[in-house]
């Protein structure tokens, strides 16, 4: 029998540890089918953040290390700069990379460093149990927003993607979602842009992937999904928010 | 012959780091240690080396961090209030026993304080300055020369280790001048680093992490990386001493201040008052025994400081009673002279310290 569906080879058997439904299982995946794809296992580095992801490396067989909540561009920096023929990822979440971390993620992608950056951006904080992200949508209940997300008090839902797109160091960035899968293939295919772009030496590159957290959503996975659909995509437009690759 | 230049001590730091092949350089501008940062420019320039002005220290400690987990020998430089902002990473960086050098130009604190010269980081950098239990290896140089020597080899004593070293001056011997000799560097033989992250071509993947979450992992970890804490201080204390044979009264001081101190030592005896001095080179880990040996025959001791006394708890708990522990220190960028040294030596004997019998512990 011809198998025509198996795990991909740069991935180990452990089981998920994230919820039902969880985005996060999805994301890794498709970048395990993309460093297969690509033929890069074997020179691929990957730094993980700290969040529900934090031991994203025991789902990978490639090198990987740790990085302080936040300064995951700034280790992903110092690797690519020792190695600059390697293929350095990062992956990181909402509360990560546009709370603790917008610093470094703002001045990787200025100083056009040659890492992708895989952005999952659920708005919330799921590791610490729910708590408001600056991606949350106004009126969004979480623990630290019971009444729901009140702009006069805490701002507006931040939008990386844009901002990191201003900068001129950054080549590519694209906004994804992983609710269904038509979504999902889209996904997979800007994911495997963004690694690309790294492998022909031009910059920066970054995927925003807007991912159910319904534990924390405080829905079934199901209406999670649907919730991307109709509600966070009107926050967060899906599509290329900048292509300077083929420049 | 090896090439003699006039330096200035911070320069002498980055000299150090390129002769041990450092070759990463990631930092952040504070003064007083900027000549290093620029020094870095120019010959990683010059050799086709790595240098980034980060965005901040915190980017610069965790680019430090990345690259010493590539294999690569790395360093960072900054003062006080940088230092603070590395710790987070210097703790990830103990945690994950990786390799790199430190380099703290003291100036004077807390907050933004004034950029002259202090010894007030000592407590920071050689009780752990970051969260849980690590050390530093924390070298105290004296001169340009040794800020040169020592450097150079941190690196090897890092890779050593798989510890971060960290090389602890002030303002003032940073920026003085002195004669320098560029001393060839003798690498001495080291296991290769199989665990650093390369890709992970033919071998199984390499992980680098702090994070243990199986019971009992981490208490594992934690008595692994005390044993060789305590294989470091069997291993490497290091200090000078000064006519400490005979001597009656002993002072303690490291970097500058020892300097200082030495200088006291002989005026004192050309007043015919039997002073030593015992400076401690490596400050953590502390030269505890040699201290402890010496408080059996003298009558006191007098620990010199440029902070409100930090290091002379070491020298307490070094001599636990044995005879009286003095202190003098100056904070805020005062550097004490000789003469005030000496004078402070005049009133403790003045007060009777004279009196106190000689002791012999057991
Ligand atoms: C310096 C520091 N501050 C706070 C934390 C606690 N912390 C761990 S994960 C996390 C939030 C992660 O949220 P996000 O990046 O959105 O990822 P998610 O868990 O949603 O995937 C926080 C605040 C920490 N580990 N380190
Ligand atoms: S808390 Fe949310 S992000 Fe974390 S594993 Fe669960 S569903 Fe996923």
């Amino acid at each position: 029998m011809k198998k025509i569906f198996g795990r991909p080879k740069s991935m180990t058997d452990k089981p998920f540890h994230y919820c039902p439904g969880c985005g996060h299982g999805i994301v890794h995946r498709l970048i395990g089918e993309v460093i297969d794809e690509l033929g890069i296992q074997d020179r691929t580095i990957g730094v993980p953040p700290v969040g529900c992801a934090v031991i994203m490396y025991h789902y990978f067989n490639i090198d990987m290390t740790e990085a302080p909540h936040g300064r995951t561009p700034a280790v992903a920096t110092g690797i690519k700069r020792v190695h600059p023929d390697k293929v350095v990822f990062t992956y990181q979440g909402d509360g990560d990379l546009a709370a603790i971390g917008t610093g470094e993620i703002i001045h990787a992608a200025n100083r056009g460093e040659r890492i992708t950056t895989i952005f999952v951006n659920n708005t919330v904080y799921g590791m610490t149990g729910g708590q408001m992200a600056p991606t949350t949508l106004l009126s969004q209940k979480t623990t630290t927003t019971p009444l729901g997300r009140d702009a006069r008090l805490i701002g507006y839902p931040i939008k990386i993607s844009e901002m990191l797109a201003i900068t001129d160091g950054s080549i590519y960035i694209e906004r994804v979602a992983v609710n269904k899968p038509a979504n999902i293939i889209k996904a997979k295919k800007a994911i495997k842009k963004a690694f690309q772009v790294q492998l022909e030496d031009m910059g920066f590159s970054m995927v925003e992937v807007l991912s159910q957290c319904p534990v924390n959503l405080g829905m079934t996975p199901q209406k999670a999904a649907e919730w991307i659909d109709n509600t966070l995509i009107k926050t967060y437009p899906l599509g290329v928010i900048k292509d300077k690759s083929g420049e | 012959m090896a090439e003699k230049v006039l330096m200035c001590g911070n320069g002498a730091v980055g000299e150090g780091a390129i002769q041990a092949g450092c070759r990463h350089y990631f930092g952040y501008p504070i003064t007083p240690q900027n000549e290093l940062t620029a020094y870095m420019a120019e010959r990683l320039g010059e050799l086709g080396g790595v240098f980034i002005q980060s965005e901040s220290e915190l980017a610069a400690i965790n680019m430090v961090f990345g690259a010493s987990a590539a294999g690569a020998r790395a360093m960072t430089s900054s003062s006080s209030p940088g230092i603070s902002l590395k710790q987070e990473g210097i703790s990830y960086i103990a945690g994950a026993e990786l390799p790199c050098v430190i380099v703290n130009v003291m100036r004077a604190g807390p907050g933004l304080g004034d950029i002259t010269p202090s010894q007030a980081d000592y407590f920071q950098a050689v009780k752990g300055g970051g969260h849980g239990d690590y050390r530093l290896i924390t070298i105290g140089p004296a001169s340009v020369q040794e800020l040169y020597d020592w450097t150079a080899r941190a690196f090897y004593l890092a890779d050593k280790y798989r510890n971060p070293v960290m090389i602890l001056g002030d303002g003032f011997l940073g920026q003085m001048m002195e004669p320098l000799e560029i001393r060839k560097i003798k690498e001495l033989k080291l296991p290769p680093k199989t665990w650093a992250l390369t890709g992970a071509k033919d071998r199984s993947a390499n992980v680098i992490r702090t994070l243990m979450l199986k019971v009992g992992e981490l208490e594992a970890h934690n008595k692994k990386i005390q044993n060789k804490y305590k294989r470091i201080e069997k291993e490497l204390v290091e200090y000078e001493t000064v006519l400490t044979d005979g001597a009656d009264i002993i002072l303690v001081a490291y970097g500058m201040c020892a300097r200082i101190c030495k200088e006291s030592v002989f005026l004192l005896r050309k007043e015919g008052i039997k002073a030593g001095l015992i400076r401690p080179i490596t400050l953590w880990p502390y030269p505890s025994a040699i201290i402890r040996k010496i408080s059996n025959h003298v009558r006191y001791i007098l620990t010199v400081e440029m902070s409100a006394g930090q290091m002379v708890e070491d020298v307490k708990l070094a001599v636990l009673g044995r005879c009286p522990v003095h202190f003098y220190g100056r904070m805020g960028g005062g550097v004490p002279t000789s003469e005030e040294i000496v004078n402070r030596i005049k009133e403790l004997e003045a007060k009777g310290q004279k009196g106190t019998k000689k002791r012999e512990y057991r």
